[in-house]
């Protein structure tokens, strides 16, 4: 079997974000780029399955559409561990025009698991994985908390509203994963960063794909009231003012 | 033209959140100056389409069969698309939640719609068709525009309120079939916990994190959300420690919530945690450190142990419940 993660290159967490040109694009000064958190945990969750020979996972491959300015994002994949990648050579537009480039190329292969993050800490737009099934007519869960083989199956627990459901399904497909995947990212080790500059990146020129959505341009949230401080000794207070200021109880 | 809808049901039944949807949904309409169709799947409860048209529907078109009654992402997305192609749909809203998530992305390339998910606001303009959404976690907005004659839109929960303006209805039971053919996906077992308040939809949330310090000092916190009717939450770390079960953990890489009232017991407040808490209408914070990040988020707060502050909540609550 083999698994594909997609992974998008998004600012580290941390990131005070700011806008320029008019609030109309990202201040891209300054910013480190992380691989998506998500796409990290799908990626620490296919090597641990492959790591597994009993799972029969021939390769974990990693797959990005963006310019080769995301090349180190890419590299850190590979050092964590993924054995080759795939980058799709455009700057990466809305999440129809990524999932229909990824589509594209990954027609012509057989992945037989694909593995998306639930949402980028970008555009939190959770729609890529669930795009690139519908092009590719697989079947596909989402919110899935844990991928794990049966029998030489892969089964998947989702999450469902008060609870979960554990399902089968048929390979090839697409999962979308969310917190539960995997417990920490795995860490590129020495030995990982050393060949992980000689693993291949197959690059692919783009399809001419339109966007269908366009930022007009962004806006910061508006700040809050100061916070209102009540006593510690008198704590009691601050149920009053929920209950009659905030009035929310 | 028009604006469907598809709130789902909760065995058989509907509830806030699909009354939100709705009357978003509604209102939209109104906008555009069309009709509100809600699209419904799987076997519901006699009389529950009908409290539907309470929150605006002028139509509900239901689709009931007994194998729909776990979600099939294709096959449902499949049934939906040819509702919306039927009724020749301009606008198609469906819930950000896990439903949504699994079904937008995929309508999007059935009717080639653009898409903008996490919206909590009306549109900003219809012509060009624009809305306002979270981006980075909620450190910003964005006015995107979908240009595309069918857009897609999903409702960030708890975002919208729900709106009472009763019409009288139309209800059609639809002869569409899901496509068997795409129904791949075999549930082999459901585990549910009973009477635990969903996170997601809870009014009230009170989180503990690691300024709780051990796992045995949660009495206090839970029976405060228990006289409340308040969910419970933590951060990161105190999932990760085991002090409490993952499906409590919000923040940028665990639950997403918009509550009414948030409380942040112990809570530090790092740029993750706000991640997923920052909608919030009002956040309390309370912590022994009074320049706690938390603080210049929260609208009310407490600088104090939290060992000593929660029993004089409670006491308090209990004081208020007695009267
Ligand atoms: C990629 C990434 C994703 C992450 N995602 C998340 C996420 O989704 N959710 C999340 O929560 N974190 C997340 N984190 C972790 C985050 O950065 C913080 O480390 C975490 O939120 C801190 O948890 P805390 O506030 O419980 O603990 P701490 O930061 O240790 O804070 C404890 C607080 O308790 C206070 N305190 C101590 N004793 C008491 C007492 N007796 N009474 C009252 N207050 C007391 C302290 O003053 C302190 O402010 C993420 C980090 C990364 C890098």
């Amino acid at each position: 079997m083999k698994i594909l993660v997609c992974i998008s290159n998004v600012p580290d967490t941390t990131t005070k974000v700011k806008f320029v040109d008019e609030l109309k694009k990202l201040d891209v000064n300054g910013i480190q780029w992380v691989i998506n958190p998500w796409d990290e945990l799908a990626l620490t969750r296919a090597l641990e399955l492959k790591d597994d020979a009993a799972n029969g996972i021939q390769s974990v491959t990693v797959a990005h559409v963006g310019l080769s300015t995301s090349e180190p994002t890419i590299r850190k994949a590979l050092a964590i561990g993924a054995d080759d990648a795939i980058r799709v050579n455009t700057e990466s537009g809305d999440a129809y025009s990524v999932a229909a480039q990824l589509a594209e190329v990954l027609k012509n292969e057989n992945f037989d698991i694909i593995l998306c993050g639930i949402e980028s800490s970008d555009h939190n737009g959770s729609t890529v994985g669930g795009m690139l099934a519908e092009f590719l007519r697989v079947p596909s869960v989402t919110c899935v908390s844990s991928l794990k083989f049966e029998n030489g199956q892969p089964v998947v627990s989702r999450e469902i509203d008060g609870g979960k459901e554990g399902l089968s399904l048929p390979v090839p497909f697409v999962a979308i994963v969310q917190k539960g995947i995997a417990k920490e990212p795995r860490i590129a080790a020495m030995r990982g960063i050393m060949s992980a500059r000689t693993k291949p990146i197959k690059v692919y020129e783009p399809q001419a794909i339109d966007n269908l959505t366009e930022v007009v341009n962004y806006e910061m949230p508006k700040p809050r009231a100061a916070c209102k401080y009540v006593d510690a000794e008198n704590a009691g207070q601050l149920i009053d003012l929920l209950q009659n200021e905030a009035r929310v109880f | 033209m028009a604006v469907l809808v598809f709130p789902e049901n909760w065995d058989g039944k509907f509830k806030k959140l699909s009354f939100e949807l709705v009357s978003y949904a509604s209102k939209v309409a109104d906008m555009l100056g069309d009709q509100a169709i809600v699209v419904s799947i799987g076997n519901v409860e006699a009389g529950e389409l009908g409290k539907l048209a309470t929150y605006g529907a002028d139509k509900i078109i239901s689709i009931e069969n007994s194998a729909l009654n776990a979600l099939d992402d294709q096959a449902y997305a499949g049934m939906i698309a040819e509702v919306a192609q039927k009724v020749n749909a301009s606008v198609v809203v469906l819930s950000n939640n896990n439903t949504g998530k699994a079904l937008a992305p995929r309508l999007s390339v059935r009717l080639k719609a653009g898409i903008a998910s996490g919206v909590g606001k009306l549109p900003v303009s219809t012509t060009p068709f624009v809305v306002n959404k979270k981006v980075y976690s909620g450190k910003a907005f964005a006015n995107v525009e979908i240009k595309t004659p069918v857009r897609i839109i999903t409702l960030a929960q708890n975002s919208f309120e729900v709106i009472e303006s009763p019409k009288p209805v139309v209800i059609e039971k639809s002869d569409i079939q899901p496509d068997q053919g795409l129904m791949k996906i075999k549930v082999n077992d459901v585990q549910k916990l009973a009477g635990k308040i969903l996170l997601t939809d809870a009014d009230i949330v009170v989180s503990g994190g690691r300024g709780m310090r051990s796992p045995d000092n949660w009495g206090p916190l839970v029976e405060m959300a228990e006289l409340l009717g308040a969910g419970t939450a933590c951060s990161r770390p105190v999932s990760d420690e085991g002090w409490r079960p993952h499906d409590e953990h919000t923040g940028q890489t665990g639950k997403i919530i918009a509550p009414n009232l948030y409380f942040a017991i112990g809570i530090s407040g790092a740029i993750q945690h706000l991640a997923g808490i920052s909608s919030s209408k009002y956040i309390v914070a309370i912590n022994t450190d009074k320049d706690a990040p938390i603080f210049e988020a929260a609208q009310y707060g407490i600088v104090g142990d939290a060992s000593k502050v929660l029993p004089k909540l409670v006491e308090k609550l209990k004081e208020i419940k007695s009267k």
